[in-house]
């Protein structure tokens, strides 16, 4: 049996998924709070971000599902106590199987079937001669390599026919749904949904829907057999590396927002509601923290905790302990360092709010002030928070990257885009050139960040009061 | 008709929104002749103003659409235009005026430099012209020293003078026609009497039509020459003033002149226009007024009244007139009006204000030291019985807000005493005086900030009686939650709603109802009527009248609408930059003024019996309120006043009485003057 492992950045990530669940069955009765978000879904923007997102997540959530296989006991073991590996597994690790283990000696190109790097070998006449040898897994199954450019398209081509299988099979499962609940026919709700004439754009989700199923059976046919993004400086497989950056991007975009909202709400609203010396001593606080440079304050943070764990290695059991606990630790100080403008921003909104009647009407009810600041003030913040939170996502994905490309980032052993960049930039200027560790981190990374700020701009959108009447 | 200056036909203009197409203006024609002013009545969200910017074609686009009509400007129609020529017609030849002179000018530039854009633009002038132009036009709009307010920023300029400016830079181009949207509504009555005169006496001097908007009878009354009332996107009636005034002929123009609040009313309920305005995107099968009016029958409900000619100029869209059915006949008011007798039970005092004061300290620098006091309310005596009225009038920033909500230590006072059935308000503090904020609440002015848009309806009246522990049980109180609502005239099912689904009345309802809910005998109104229409007004004035009559409530009410005060109030209390000039029962206080700043304030006010400006002498005030951050020496308001002495100037006047109830401040009336005038 295997063990499971839950790490401290794997709870939070438990904490996370809760609040959101609970926030949307609470949001589903009030109104107020389920309007803006069917209006998020209503523009084509949104529904097709939210679904790239979705991929996104989705990955990083099986990414956080870890456990430890048990060793296989030793014959000759005197006790029958099981063992477990030391290496920390995800259940993305168990679906990644094929590509993971297909480590090559050091670098290969995309689709190469042989290294990048010449060897020396001894050919059946005994001469020593300089070739690029063979890959161990990339392109291995072809004995013709001639074959190959004919084998990729061949692929490629069954990948879509799959992703166009599933998704006709998706398409008719989502009609007939439909179909029973709103008691209408299929035909006409597919003729009505292709001409976009009903209130969801069902059109483009459904167009982007098949094109991220074809990446996604592309890959899982190409994969096995080549090296999509080819491989790294010790012959691991960058696609595999890329994948596995994602939770770290998407922990670090959300767990930090999560450490720094009890702050950044707390200390605002009470300096706008206080006012006074609450005020004064909020002001400085937050004054002073900003005035610290945020990237000097990050790096000695980070030796000091490097410090710690290098001085009681008894604490941590696997390595992946280690880097989780510093990510931990990076999310902790860049929540730190990142809740003085949303704070700044939240005072602001709540001393304009208090002047409103409704608040004077609440203190002339007799309304505790710990009430007011629940009841009245909190709930017409909130978009502000909302707002501030999506667009301060993609800030945080970005500055991890330049953290660890700086070396004060996540663990240097932790997959992550930022080290990634970081080990693919001394190659830069190699001759030819070894470009594909820094395009696959920054195709993902792109794409994760465009999609959250395109969100982000519809977020804005329906949440800004100051934008029409929400 | 020669002489027209503009000619509008059948202008259609159509808003499209998410709740479908709202047709904001919808077929109106009407005649504006050279010279004249035309005023366009209607209460908000009738299509005034998309009328005005429908003729500017200034509606905003792809939301709002001109769908059809003409408008002729001197024969040339408009809406034919391109728009370069247009540009040229804007400001040149039709130029316009806007409600908020606040954010009309941009406060970046010198007022100067503002003006002297539309001199550069339509006249073509420019350096040293230019200059001696806009110092023309700031005098012709009675600025005084141009020369030095030439170069100031509009954040100088209080709000009279904001609108002279924009009036001044609406003259630039020396237009035929000016459209004034709601020219005075954002000020004072002595403001207001100001601008109006300038308005009257450019007129008179340049020649130009005027179109005004405004939703104020009074105003129509002393300005307009012809009149013509909207109601749901539509004109209902066209006449000259002065038979409008006589006899308006459209139920609704009657409507409106019955539900104003006047001192004959006093003992009766308003009349009321039961229901608001109709939202204009649903489609009207007949009259427009029919489901709000007490005439209609079902002839109304199906067919689309058509022009009747009353005679005298005057046409008015209605069934009614088309009968020549009582057509000449003044229409009694048709609900039976109650008779109201305030609960005069239980006598006694409530409460009693002593010298309060309210000072609020002025910050500067980096250690915020004090550099000065805002004195919002300097010394301020007030007395008010169980189940009376009493009134507090003054212009805006003379502190009678401040009053309001030190008395209820929602601003904790500087110095004096609240005495609240006897016990001194300032002087309780955390846990005690929270108990004791059940017996006084207040009702605020801005129905649509007074109410938490995140909280429904009962959990809005709910929330005093949670936060005093007034009724523990959940089933209790939303029964009592449902019986307030039905006590204020909501469906009992308002409840479950939230407040952006109701219209500013039904929100104020709201609002009394949730005062009543903790059982208050003190209420303080802070204008709450100030920012409802006028057929709306009259409900909530019934409604606070009906709740005094039921539950002997007191009301301090804090106003600047005389007459509101002369319908509801007992007493009244004028207040002139945070002192109390004139106090006394209604009656004295409106008919026997005696402070000057008082009979200015009376006699600033529009009269809408049709006499204009020739019956009555109208005392016009100099210049603006003083700032309260520096009163003047003396008696306040010695530099407006029409009647100052030199010894004004020096200190500041004591109590004169002229009757038990009746005092004032003011050095007429001191007691030597007194004794040789009845001697």
């Amino acid at each position: 049996m295997m063990l499971p492992v839950i790490l401290w950045t794997d709870q939070l990530v438990f904490v996370l998924v809760a609040i959101v669940t609970l926030l949307a069955f609470y949001a589903r009765n009030r109104p107020h709070l389920r309007a803006p978000w069917r209006a998020v879904l209503e523009r084509p923007m949104g529904a097709v971000t939210l679904l790239v997102l979705g991929v996104y997540v989705a990955i990083a959530l099986l990414d956080s599902l870890h456990f430890r296989l048990p060793v296989k006991p030793a014959p000759d073991a005197p006790n029958q106590e099981t063992h477990y590996s030391v290496d920390v597994q995800s259940v993305l690790d168990l679906v990644l199987t094929p590509i993971r283990a297909h480590d090559e000696k050091t670098y290969s190109a995309p689709f190469a079937t042989r290294l990048f790097v010449q060897e020396s070998t001894v050919d059946a006449d005994g001469n020593e001669r300089r070739v690029y040898p063979r890959l161990q897994y990339g392109g291995a199954h072809l004995d013709d390599e001639s074959a190959r450019w004919s084998d990729i398209g061949r692929r490629t081509g069954e990948g879509m026919l799959y992703a166009g299988a599933i998704w006709v099979v998706a398409v008719l499962l989502l009609l007939l749904v439909l179909a029973r609940r709103w008691a209408r026919g299929p035909g006409e709700i597919f003729s009505d949904m292709s001409s976009g004439r009903l209130r969801h754009p069902w059109r483009s989700v459904l167009v982007t829907l098949f094109l991220l199923l074809a990446v996604i059976a592309m890959l899982a046919e190409l994969a096995p057999y080549y090296h999509v993004f080819g491989t790294d400086k010790v012959g691991q497989d960058v696609l595999f590396q890329a994948l596995k950056s994602i939770r770290t991007a998407l922990l670090i975009g959300t767990l930090t927002t999560l450490i720094m909202l009890p702050f950044a709400i707390l200390m605002g609203i009470m300096a706008g509601y206080l006012r006074g010396i609450v005020d004064d001593l909020i002001q400085y606080l937050y004054t002073t923290l900003n005035s610290i440079p945020g990237v000097l304050l990050i790096a000695s943070a980070i030796l000091l905790l490097q410090v710690y764990i290098d001085g009681h290695p008894e604490m941590f059991d696997t390595d992946a302990a280690r880097a989780d606990l510093r990510l931990l630790f990076l999310c902790m100080i860049l929540g730190v360092t990142n809740w003085t403008g949303l704070c700044r921003l939240l005072r602001g909104e709540t001393l304009k709010l208090s002047s409103l009647s409704y608040v004077e009407a609440a203190v002339a009810f007799g309304v505790r002030p710990a009430r007011i600041m629940l009841r009245h003030l909190l709930p017409n913040v909130m978009h502000i928070v909302l707002i501030s939170v999506v667009l301060d996502f993609s800030g945080l994905v970005l500055a991890e990257a330049v953290l660890s490309y700086v070396g004060v980032g996540v663990d240097p052993n932790m997959y992550s885009w930022g080290n990634m960049i970081n080990s693919a930039r001394l190659e830069m200027a190699r001759e030819p050139m070894v470009w594909w560790s820094l395009a696959a981190a920054f195709v993902l990374m792109f794409a994760l960040v465009l999609a959250a700020n395109l969100f982000s701009d519809v977020v804005r959108d329906v949440f800004d009061p100051r934008r029409g009447k929400g | 008709m020669s002489d027209s200056l503009l000619s509008v036909e059948h202008l259609s203009t159509c808003f499209d929104g998410p709740r479908g197409r709202a047709m904001a203006v919808d077929g109106i024609s009407f005649d504006i002749r050279k010279g004249e002013t035309f005023a366009l009545l209607g209460e908000s969200g009738c299509g005034k103003s998309v009328t005005s910017l429908s003729l500017m074609r200034l509606v905003p686009e792809p939301a709002g659409r001109i769908l059809s009509g003409r408008v002729l400007l001197g024969g040339q129609d408009l809406m034919l235009l391109p728009e370069r020529a247009m540009r040229k017609i804007r400001g040149r030849r039709i130029a316009m005026i806007f409600q908020e002179p606040m954010t009309s000018l941009n406060p970046v530039l010198t007022i100067g430099d503002q003006i002297a854009e539309g001199v550069r633009i339509h006249l073509d002038l420019r350096g040293a012209a230019a200059r001696r132009k806009v110092l023309e036009l700031l005098d012709a709009v009675g600025i005084p020293d141009p020369e030095q307010r030439i170069d100031e920023y509009p954040h100088q300029l209080s709000g009279g003078m904001k609108q002279r400016v924009m009036i001044a830079i609406a003259l630039s181009g020396e237009p035929e026609l000016l459209i004034a949207d709601e020219p005075t509504t954002a000020l004072d009555v002595t403001i207001q009497a100001q601008v109006l005169a300038l308005l009257r006496d450019l007129q008179a001097r340049t020649g130009m039509a005027i179109l005004l908007i405004t939703h104020d009878l009074g105003v129509v009354a002393e300005m307009a020459d012809r009149v013509g009332v909207m109601y749901a996107g539509q004109l209902v009636e066209i006449a000259d003033r002065e038979p409008f005034f006589a006899q308006p002929a459209h139920p609704y123009s009657r409507k409106l002149f019955e539900s104003l609040p006047n001192i004959e009313k006093r003992d009766t309920a308003l009349a009321t226009i039961p229901g608001s305005v109709p939202s204009l995107t649903k489609a009207f099968s007949g009259c427009r007024f029919a489901d709000r009016c007490a005439f209609a029958w079902t002839h109304c409900r199906e067919v689309v009244p058509d022009w009747t000619d009353v005679g005298d100029g005057q046409r008015a869209r209605c069934h009614l007139l088309e009968l020549r059915f009582a057509a000449r006949e003044r229409a009694e008011p048709i609900l039976p009006a109650g008779t109201h007798q305030s609960a005069a039970l239980h006598r006694g005092r409530l409460l009693e204000v002593n010298d309060l004061k309210v000072h609020f300290p002025i910050q500067r620098g980096l250690f915020q030291r004090t550099v000065g006091h805002v004195y919002a309310v300097d010394g301020v005596d007030l007395k008010l019985d169980r189940g009376r009225t009493l009134a507090l009038v003054g212009e805006s920033g003379c502190g009678k807000t401040t009053i309001g909500k030190a008395i209820l230590q929602l601003i904790r006072p500087t110095a004096g005493e609240v005495l609240f059935e006897g016990d001194d308000l300032t002087r309780l503090h955390g846990e005690t005086l929270r108990r004791r904020r059940d017996a006084f609440q207040i009702i605020f002015q801005d129905p649509f900030s007074s109410m938490n848009p995140r909280m429904r309806v009962h959990e809005i009246i709910e929330e005093g009686m949670v936060a005093l522990n007034i009724e523990r049980d959940v089933q209790r109180r939303l029964e009592r939650v449902r019986q307030l609502l039905s006590q204020v005239g909501l469906p009992e099912d308002a409840g479950d709603r939230y407040p952006h689904e109701f219209s500013g009345g039904q929100r104020q309802r709201i609002c009394i109802a949730r005062a009543l809910a903790v059982s208050p005998r003190l209420l303080v109104c802070d204008e709450p009527t100030s920012a409802l229409d006028i057929s709306v007004q009259a409900q909530i004035l019934n409604l606070l009248k009906d709740l005094q009559g039921d539950m002997g409530l007191s009301y301090l009410f804090i106003t600047h609408n005389l007459s509101v005060v002369a319908y509801l109030a007992d007493e009244v209390a004028v207040m002139y930059l945070g002192r109390i000039v004139e106090r006394g029962t209604t009656r004295e206080v409106l008919h026997e003024a005696r402070h000057p700043y008082t009979r200015a304030l009376l006699s600033a006010i529009p009269e809408i019996d049709g006499a204009g400006e020739e019956a009555r002498a109208v005392i016009r005030l100099q210049g603006d309120l003083p700032s309260p951050s520096a009163p003047p020496v003396g008696c306040h308001f010695h530099t407006r006043c029409p009647e100052a002495m030199p010894r004004c100037k020096e200190a500041y006047p004591g109590v004169s009485r002229f009757s038990v109830s009746h005092e004032a401040r003011c050095f007429l009336y001191e007691q030597g003057r007194d004794d040789d005038n009845e001697g």
